[in-house]
């Protein structure tokens, strides 16, 4: 079946089949190798990209079914003038150690931050509730989203205070 | 890795459109929505439709609405549009309560209410939810529109009303009265219930006119309690009657053993949490939301 998906701002026109995995047509047809493939079974969420404009668990929604929508992925985070804050944010308050969980969290964090631009620990909780990290405890994870919201109100002094509570 | 076997796929542009390929590809095909339900069934090779009909771009199903004193829900609509919609919650906060701890945020965006209902998982709470406020499902099929109280909805587990060449097309709920609330015990966020029961009341005075009461996962016949709904009716909006409620809820469910827990404390689970949905949603009657939202 031919699907025309826009990906990050770009059409990409492929013939799939029916059974393919959303997360599967991201990775081995278009090479974006960005979003990880994980539990297989919505639980843990390292495959999260926006679909329109939500995220969700591409490992539970078929290729198919982006046809003619749009999806967004890690990779089109950053932009020309540089890195997104979600992304500044986790590298200054060290969010990952291995990294895998990193592609899902930060697509969840940034449409939280859409959505609520001043969330609390709690909030951030939350947001991140499907996602699982089996490295950081999720403290350094909250750190870097709490770090993006402040770096993006223009709070560049309270988002140097969390970077060095990490180093603390 | 897991993966489908084969089916054919097709999307349908409207309701109409839906049923005639129903019609065309027989009983061995499903409609699908969000599809975090039938997906990973299908990757588990627990079900294997010949053919999916995609019913996710129907604009027409994924409305929230009153109309006709009836808060009226699309079937394509997202568990993260009736936690969001303000509607809902000012007429029925017992669907709020339930969407808090609907599986995830992210699955949320996704799965469907309609898609939930169909899939008749004893564990679902909206299931219980819908039954507590007396809803009724609007079927759509070749030969129109019928409908059908969602107590008489849930045929079985994963079995439904719905028959192979319909769809379920909306929820609707009469607008009685705004008191209701849902209390669930999970083993951690995002799963399924160990129990669950919801509650929703009339009251006039003091007096309890109408009362439901839903269970989740507690294997009770579409989803509710009958005995304690008539033992309620009548009575006194007591702390007394209440607990009573819910062991009489407790004593008529049918709930198994298995990995979540023993039959003794499902049983437990039941009481308790009929009583506390039942306080709650006497509060909620009386307008004093402080202390339980």
């Amino acid at each position: 079946m031919r699907i025309s998906v826009t990906v990050n701002g770009q059409v990409h026109t492929r013939d799939v089949e029916p059974r393919l995995l959303l997360v599967h047509f991201l990775r081995d047809e278009l090479r974006l190798t960005g979003t990880h493939w994980g539990c297989d079974t919505s639980n843990c969420g390292t495959c999260v990209a926006w679909l329109d404009e939500v995220p969700v668990k591409t490992c539970t929604v078929l290729a198919v079914m982006a046809d003619g929508h749009r999806v967004r992925t890690v990779e089109g985070l950053a932009d020309e003038v540089g890195l997104d804050p979600v992304q500044e944010g986790f590298t200054a308050c060290h969010g990952l150690q291995c990294g895998f969980c990193t592609p899902g969290m930060m697509m969840t964090a940034r449409w939280l931050l859409d959505n609520n631009p001043d969330p609390s620990e709690e909030d951030i909780r939350e947001a991140i509730s499907g996602q699982l990290c089996r490295c950081t405890g999720y403290e350094n994870i909250v750190r870097s989203v709490r770090w993006a919201a402040e770096r993006e109100a223009g709070h560049a002094e309270r988002a140097e205070e969390l970077a060095r509570e990490v180093q603390a | 890795m897991q993966v489908p076997a084969q089916f054919e796929y097709a999307k349908a542009t409207s309701v109409e459109h839906a049923l005639r390929l129903l019609g065309k590809y027989g009983p061995e095909s499903r409609i699908v929505a969000g599809g975090h339900s039938l997906i990973p069934m299908m990757k588990l090779r627990l079900a294997q439709p010949l053919a999916l009909i995609d019913v996710n771009d129907l604009g027409e199903l994924a409305r929230i609405s009153v109309e006709e004193h009836r808060l009226c829900v699309g079937a394509v609509v997202r568990h993260a549009e009736l936690l969001a919609s303000a509607l809902v919650g000012e007429h029925f906060p017992i669907l709020h309560d339930a969407e808090r701890v609907i599986a995830d945020p992210i699955v949320r965006n996704r799965g469907t209410v309609g898609g939930s209902l169909c899939q008749a998982d004893p564990s679902e709470d909206l299931s219980a939810c819908f039954a507590a406020v007396r809803a009724e499902a609007v079927i759509q099929g070749p030969r129109g529109q019928r409908v059908v109280p969602i107590r008489e909805f849930f045929t079985g587990p994963y079995q439904t009303a719905v028959a192979d060449d319909e769809m379920l097309v909306q929820v609707r709920v009469p607008i009685r009265s705004s008191a209701s609330a849902y209390e669930k015990v999970e083993r951690r966020a995002g799963d399924w219930a160990v129990a669950a029961a919801g509650a929703a009341l009339r009251l006039d005075g003091d007096i309890v006119r109408e009362a439901g009461v839903g269970l989740t996962a507690l294997g009770a016949a579409g989803f509710h309690a009958p005995e304690a709904e008539e033992f309620l009716t009548g009575g006194p909006a007591s702390d007394e009657r209440f607990d009573r409620a819910g062991q009489i809820a407790a004593e008529h469910c049918a709930p198994v053993a298995d990995q979540r827990g023993p039959v003794a404390y499902k049983r437990h689970l039941a009481a308790i949490l009929t009583a506390r949905a039942l306080r709650r949603a006497r509060k909620r009657w009386h307008g004093q939301r402080n202390g339980g939202n």
